[in-house]
């Protein structure tokens, strides 16, 4: 690529589960492969459940907490509040036609995005690899993930 | 910076009207692997972002916006295919 002075990998830790917070990391992987970026995401603690064939599905927004929603936060806390409110912002990102987490997860592999499941994360979930999307490329430990961080690169906590 | 003016004449349109941001950008990168040095890459845009998010690609990826022409919905953006990378 042309840009000598710029940082020219993108490696962002996946922490949440929410469906809120699937997005941004993967708009930017996708974003950054396709300007010629080197990009990594690396999924931790809650953020395994965007790669697990379990919940890839089903990320739910949730109403406690977050005090950008039109409501209250006791009541967020009252059954059935976070579907409802997950199923509100699915209508209107369907609205939009913004795709779906597993279309966004595609995409992002199309475009050359490295997927990174966190070892220590799978052996606390008791998950194993075949219960992770085939999307992701390897296991790998905090060790590799600095590695990967440490040289040219853009680093994100999300 | 983005020129404007009448454009030339593509050799690939890429109709990306009514996705969202990271949608434009993907849709081009698409059409860019395929293409040739020496291709024109026209991209139909709504998303407000696409201006500004084609003007980045290009500068960071080593090509070319050669006409940004405003149409009354939308946008065309059109890219010159300077260098291939290795995707």
């Amino acid at each position: 690529m042309n840009s000598k002075d710029k940082r020219n990998k993108l490696v962002i830790i996946c922490s949440k589960g929410s469906l809120d917070m699937a997005y941004p990391p993967l708009m930017l992987a996708t974003t950054g492969a396709a300007m010629g970026m080197e990009v990594h995401l690396y999924f931790t603690f809650w953020g395994i459940n965007m790669i697990s064939k379990k919940t890839i599905d089903s990320l739910k927004i949730s109403p406690v907490g977050n005090p950008a929603l039109p409501m209250p936060n006791i009541l967020g806390m009252l059954p059935g509040m976070t579907s409802m409110l997950t199923s509100m912002m699915q209508k209107k990102m369907d609205k939009i036609k913004m795709p779906t987490i597993p279309e966004m997860i595609k995409t992002a592999k199309e475009s050359g995005v490295k997927f990174h499941a966190c070892s220590p994360t799978l052996d606390m979930m008791g998950l194993k690899r075949e219960d992770l999307i085939p999307e992701v490329d390897d296991i790998i430990g905090a060790a590799t993930y600095l590695d990967l961080a440490s040289e040219d690169a853009i680093t994100l906590f999300v | 910076m983005a020129s404007t003016g009448s454009g030339v004449k593509p050799t690939t349109v890429v109709d990306s009207r009514g996705t969202m941001c990271p949608g434009p950008i993907t849709d081009l990168f698409r059409a860019y692997r395929n293409a040739n040095v020496g291709d024109v890459i026209e991209l139909l845009a709504t998303d407000p972002g696409a201006k500004s998010d084609t003007d980045a690609w290009a500068r960071r990826s080593g090509n070319e916006v050669v006409a940004v022409i405003d149409e009354k919905d939308y946008v065309r953006i059109q890219i010159r295919v300077v260098k291939k990378g290795k995707q």
